[in-house]
């Protein structure tokens, strides 16, 4: 009997501790999805939301090509910014945690941090006047000869790919480097001991073993890329319409939030299918 | 008008605007009244706003929102009397009458008889007799271009924009309505007449042109595009992106094509449920009197012709200049209103837009 109202105690007391995050959760997170929810089953009608309870909203999606287009270039450019960001990360990771002195370390971080304390719009709009014909990429190109017409840069896939990977390489560096920071020396030794060169230790036990950072930052990265709205839209010129702006566009005038309510579930179905696709990298680094 | 002028609160000129306009009502803070005003970005200019605060001792809180379907989520959100003044596209008017957001206006004591024939939107505006809003600006989307760059005579006939002469130097500018509406005139049609069997050829028309566009942007986007040369030609533009620019960017002009153009108007009226709906009245007796409208016209944000014709005694010749004033005769008799569709055609047409966008 003792040992039982010890243990409801207990749990009183556990659930005194988690009540904080479970309520912020219900009230910020679980409470705006089930309205979402609800919602993607109604009808905008005039200037009325009608409980029609149905999955019409949902059918659009898959009935207008034009949606289904937006999803596909949503994953095609968060997956290309993704590989390109952990492609750019990795090595600038690794030069802060073993080339960069441990003391100069933490100036490095600040030094890569740095461009998430610049404003989101402002950097993107900089982006635009950078990639521009008369920018300073086409200007200094044309300049030495390289080019005799400027390239077309801004308003496009590629200005948008730039424009998140400056973001995310940072993003993905400090996940990265956590992970290499960790890192024994003493498995470096090992594979030296054993015969194995640089690029063997590299392959076969540094990066494996950085795996899990890679991927944490990947998801992130992928998470806040196919949610992004402001990027694609300044960067992109609107060549093509990725998901947050398909959802953008159903709110904007008519505010047809059940339309844009169905978009928006189908768009986090799609993250948490990412999400367990990348949970097994994510589970390793908790073992 | 354009609900995508108002969607500035993406941009550093709407942010500036909108910490100007805090910074300018610093000196009210302590002001024994407030207004709150749903608004388009240049009512946030503080040379507009700042002489009716100092005048009936009152400081106004300023919200910029970026659509009318914006709006009207702010406002289904709010609480009943957080909003007193509503500023709204003039197509839009009929929306907020129906959904029971406006209070009648004494029409008494508007000045109705000033305003441009042409703007008194009698139709969209008053309901069973009564008033609940007022034109207040307006100008055109027509053709903007770099008169440097740009055969100006080509710009007078617009089917040169679905063809190839200016392929990769153009760009559009990102709003349904007014480029519906635009390439519906440049194709015979008459915007208050489209129907559903009409979006077809426009379409076509829309693809040719999206084949001709290097981008299509958001106010923003689209003027910094054709004033640092990226682009010649902004399909839509209009005074409201060169007027401003007209002291530092002399090149850039635009033009009403002879097939005509669309005219934009916004209005403003005062919120059914405002619990001070009287100073509400007075601060749109201001925007619509002489010197609010001048103010209006020549607001930070954008400038576009005021609708009260009284306005140009308050004007500059060289804002009357710049704002075409002499012309408006002969530009309101070639432009037509903008696209007004039901809910259904409206849907219809930005789900065009939204294929033209990802064509």
């Amino acid at each position: 009997m003792a040992l039982a109202a010890r243990a409801r105690r207990f749990d009183l007391g556990a659930w005194g501790f988690v009540a904080p995050a479970l309520l912020w959760t219900a009230a910020f997170f679980v409470a705006p999805f089930v309205v979402m929810a609800v919602v993607s089953l109604w009808e905008r009608i005039g200037t009325d939301l009608v409980a029609s309870w149905s999955f019409a909203n949902y059918l659009k999606f898959f009935e207008r090509g034009h949606f289904l287009e937006a999803m596909l270039n949503s994953l095609e450019v968060t997956v290309i910014v993704t590989v390109t960001s952990i492609l750019l990360a990795y090595p600038f990771a690794w030069i802060i945690a073993e080339k960069v002195p441990p003391r100069l370390q933490r100036l490095a971080l600040v030094l890569a941090i740095l461009p998430f304390w610049t404003s989101y719009v402002v950097r993107s709009y900089s982006w635009l006047l950078v990639l521009a014909n008369n920018g300073i990429i086409n200007e200094t190109l044309l300049g030495i000869g390289l080019i005799g017409e400027p390239l077309d840069l801004a308003n496009s896939r590629t200005a948008t790919v730039i424009g998140f990977v400056h973001f995310f390489v940072m993003l993905l560096t400090l996940t990265i480097y956590a992970n290499l920071v960790q890192l024994s020396p003493n498995y470096r030794k090992a594979a030296a001991d054993l015969g194995a060169g640089p690029l063997s230790t590299f392959w076969f036990v540094v990066l494996p073993l950085t795996l899990p950072g890679i991927m944490v930052g990947a998801f992130l990265t992928f998470v806040l890329c196919i949610g992004d709205y402001i990027t694609p839209q300044v960067l992109g010129g609107n060549n093509e319409l990725l998901m947050p702006q398909v959802i953008m566009l159903q709110i904007g005038r008519r505010a047809d939030f059940p339309t844009a309510s169905a978009l928006a579930i189908l768009l986090m179905i799609v993250v948490t299918i990412a999400y367990l696709g990348f949970a097994r990298w994510i589970r390793l680094e908790r073992a | 008008m354009n609900t995508a002028i108002k969607r500035l609160k993406l941009t550093g000129a709407a942010a500036l605007g909108a910490l100007l306009a805090g910074v300018a009502a610093m000196p009210v803070a302590n002001a024994t009244e407030e207004l709150n005003a749903l608004v388009w970005c240049d009512h946030t200019d503080p040379a507009l706003i700042e002489p009716f605060e100092k005048k009936f001792d009152v400081k106004v809180n300023l919200k910029e929102y970026e659509g009318t379907g914006s709006a009207l989520a702010i406002v289904e959100q709010s609480q009943p009397g957080d909003w007193d003044v509503f500023v709204i596209d003039g197509v839009d008017v009929p929306r907020a009458i129906d959904a029971d957001l406006l209070a009648p206006l004494p029409a008494d004591e508007m000045p109705l008889d000033d305003i441009f024939p042409e703007l008194r939107l009698d139709e969209a505006q008053m309901r069973d007799g009564k008033l609940y809003a007022v034109s207040e600006k307006f100008g055109y989307n027509t053709v903007s271009f770099n008169k440097t760059k740009v055969d100006a005579a080509d710009m007078k006939d617009m089917t040169v924009l679905w063809s190839d002469a200016y392929k990769g130097k153009i760009a559009v500018y990102d709003y349904y309505l007014p480029v519906i509406g635009m390439v519906a005139v440049g194709l015979g049609k008459k915007t208050s007449e489209l129907t559903a069997d009409d979006l077809p050829a426009i379409k076509e028309t829309l693809f040719k042109i999206k084949d001709n566009a290097k981008l299509v942007g958001e106010v923003v986007s689209s003027q910094t595009a054709i004033a640092t040369g990226e682009v010649d030609i902004l399909v839509g533009g209009g005074e409201w992106v060169t007027a401003g620019l007209s002291a530092d960017k002399p090149e850039l002009d635009w033009i009403l094509p002879e097939q005509g153009g669309v005219r934009w108007s916004q209005s403003i009226g005062v919120f059914k449920d405002s619990t001070r709906k009287e100073l509400a009245t007075e601060f749109v007796k201001y925007i619509v009197s002489p010197e609010g409208q001048a103010r209006l016209a020549t607001s930070s944000c954008y400038w576009a012709m005021p609708a009260n014709a009284k306005a140009g005694a308050e004007l500059t010749d060289q804002q009357k200049a710049a704002l075409r004033w002499d012309d408006q005769p002969t530009y309101l008799k070639n432009a037509q209103m903008y696209p007004a569709p039901d809910a259904e055609l409206d849907a219809a047409m930005q789900d065009l837009w939204t294929e033209f966008l990802q064509h």
